[in-house]
């Protein structure tokens, strides 16, 4: 029963953090149609910042809102470098300069800070563990799932019920059509970045939060697992991101419980050959968005 | 036609101009440079032939490249050094060996072979799927490449690999490279799979087969990969996986993108571009780390400034400095104008 329960706690906060990180990447995609590959180094910036603050007396809470907020900064400056110049140009174009910035990112921090890694306050509470009904887990686990749990909450009710998240969803169905009925186009897709940029940000301080230091290369594993679960969710549809998110975490765990080591090695060629199966049988993943509308 | 082998010449003369140039001032930096930049050629040429000509993006090119460098490897190892290099060889393969050149061509045939089977299904998808399926595929061989220790010695680096490049040979399969390029692109399979490039639904309805076409430039493009693979790992003679992942993808793309996807001249001018400006940046950290007027070493000052010029050039000109004509079309028409008492006038296609 407790191994059960130790699975199903491991599960949820795994699938916590990779949900996040599915939407924020899903949310640019629906819109645009067009794979941000700089996303994963908003997680490392706001694992800068937080670097950058360590050695300041603030509380723990305020750094970690720096962190989130130079996250949603780095995810409006790539719209306006990465996106915005080429967006209406060629498809391959912004793929290449979304490319370019990750790597300016990441060689900036190789460059200005250091390619070792480098420490990042953690409060107290992450390191601690909670024993309940015969099982111990660390209690940044349960952080991980009440976070998620709000967020997600949160931002389902937006998407439903405000006008800037009607509008967002409008957009996603068909971009000509809601500019033509007031939308301003450059407004939602900001949003959207800010919104994948705040995700970006919440999942480093869990994400870092594991490992206690950031590395110039951190955002590659985030952007890997955001691409796999939004392809196995649906690359169009924010509650196939969800799923796909925990679907994953399911799989990674499931796997890791049961895989003799010598084969879980190879863990990353099975799921990423698992990725180009399901585009094969089903290119629009397992939840289906909105029709596709004209992108401009 | 003529304006073709007009480019041709042209193309195949920056080649030579390079390895004269390179002989001649024999320092041996330049030779080493000179053959690196061949090999690239070869590698960023493979790539435009299947993003070029099909518009599609590919990230598993220099998963390619490696297929190649290890099937060569593995095969030109002499036998006294592969008990040390590759303890774990399978006995069917450890009595086998062939020459250097036996082995460069193998590997760009096993390249081309394991792109043949495995893209195939790949190939019938467009737009973003198709960009991740082929990050996917990156990641896939470069997982492989990293774990099956008996072929590839893991994450180690593998060493002992005979060293049989040189300027030479390098430079002889770049200008085979640029020569295929050009015929697969005037080719009657690379003028349709260029229309399917430019309408897809188009060109399938007046019976182009989208998905076949794409996949003959595809293990084309790979067979290039692998020889540039094959060739680097016998000039370099000891090399991990590391050496084909995201960092070297992000570069050839840069050559490619910067000259110009849609043409081999564009790939040609982008990978000299390129290669010469990262020297020279190279040159710049090197001495900038030797003066030690920074407190640490400088590293990726390089990349910081190729990633900011790919930025600005797709920014200025979404197509590379050579959209549409190869340089001999350009030529041409600028000669025919010229002749007729005209001004060549700008913005004219």
């Amino acid at each position: 029963m407790a191994v059960y329960l130790q699975f199903i706690i491991d599960v949820l906060s795994l699938g916590g953090a990779y949900a996040l990180m599915a939407l924020g990447l899903v949310i640019v995609y629906g819109i645009l149609r067009l794979v941000n590959f700089a996303y994963g180094e908003l997680i490392m910036v706001s694992g800068y910042t937080m670097f950058l603050l360590g050695d300041s007396a603030l509380p723990w809470i305020v750094m970690a809102a720096a962190g989130v907020f130079m996250a949603i900064v780095g995810g409006i400056v790539t719209d306006y470098v990465a996106f915005r110049p080429v967006r209406t140009k060629s498809v391959t174009a912004v793929l290449i300069t979304s490319f370019a910035f990750s790597t300016l990112l990441q060689n900036a921090a190789l460059l200005f800070i250091s390619p070792r890694p480098r420490n990042v306050p953690l409060p107290d509470i992450f390191s601690e563990t909670v024993r309940f009904a015969g099982v111990v887990t660390p209690a940044r686990n349960l952080i991980t799932i009440a976070a998620a749990v709000i967020l997600l909450a949160v931002f389902a009710w937006m998407m439903k019920r405000t006008v800037l998240g009607v509008a967002m969803r409008a957009a996603a169905t068909h971009f000509t059509m809601a500019r033509m009925l007031g939308v301003s186009a450059n407004l939602i897709i900001s949003t959207a970045f800010a919104i994948s940029g705040l995700f970006a940000g919440i999942v480093s301080l869990f994400w870092i939060g594991r490992i206690g230091s950031v590395v110039p290369g951190i955002g590659l594993e985030p952007l890997l697992i955001a691409f796999i679960a939004t392809v196995i969710g649906g690359m169009r549809s924010l509650q196939g991101a969800v799923l796909g998110g925990f679907l994953l975490a399911f799989i990674d765990t499931g796997l890791n419980y049961s895989l003799p080591q010598d084969l879980l090695k190879f863990l990353d060629a099975f799921t990423f050959s698992l990725v180009i199966l399901i585009l094969l049988w089903r290119p629009a993943g397992l939840m289906k968005g909105p029709a596709s509308g004209q992108r401009t | 036609m003529k304006d073709t082998r007009l480019s041709l010449v042209i193309l195949i003369a920056f080649v030579i101009v390079l390895v004269a140039g390179a002989e001649i001032a024999e320092i041996r930096l330049f030779v080493r440079i000179a053959t690196n930049l061949s090999i690239s050629l070869i590698l960023v040429l493979g790539l435009q032939v299947f993003m070029g000509n099909s518009g599609i993006l590919s990230f598993a090119h220099i998963g390619f490249m490696g297929v190649g460098a290890y099937a060569s490897a593995v095969l030109t190892i002499p036998l006294q050094m592969r008990g040390m290099a590759l303890p774990d060889l399978y006995p069917i393969m450890a009595g086998l060996q062939v020459s250097p050149y036996v082995g460069i061509l193998i590997g760009g045939l096993t390249a081309a072979a394991v792109a043949a089977l495995v893209s195939y299904p790949l190939m019938r998808l467009s737009d973003a799927a198709a960009v991740i399926t082929s990050f996917a595929l990156l990641v896939v061989l470069h997982t492989v490449m990293l774990q099956w220790s008996a072929i590839t010695n893991g994450p180690r680096t593998l060493f002992g690999i005979p060293k049989a490049t040189d300027l030479y040979l390098a430079a002889g399969f770049a200008i085979l490279a640029i020569i295929g390029a050009m015929l697969f692109r005037e080719s009657r399979t690379g003028l349709l799979l260029r229309a399917t490039r430019d309408d897809e639904i188009g060109a399938g309805a007046i019976g182009a087969n989208v998905s076949r076409l794409r996949w003959k430039a595809f293990v084309l493009s790979a067979l290039f990969a692998g020889i540039a693979g094959a060739l680097w790992g016998h000039f370099i003679t000891s090399f991990s996986p590391k050496a084909f992942y995201l960092k070297e993808t992000f570069v050839i793309l840069g050559m490619l993108v910067i000259g110009g996807a849609p043409t081999v001249t564009g790939a040609v001018i982008g990978t000299f571009l390129v290669v010469f400006s990262f020297e020279a940046l190279r040159a710049v950290e090197a001495s900038l780390n030797a003066a030690k007027i920074f407190t640490g070493q400088v590293v990726g000052l390089t990349e910081v400034v190729l990633a900011l010029a790919m930025i600005a050039i797709l920014i200025l000109r979404p197509g590379g400095l050579f959209a549409t004509m190869e340089i001999g079309v350009l030529l041409g028409r600028r000669r025919k104008k010229s002749n007729e008492g005209e001004k060549p006038s700008e913005g004219e296609k």
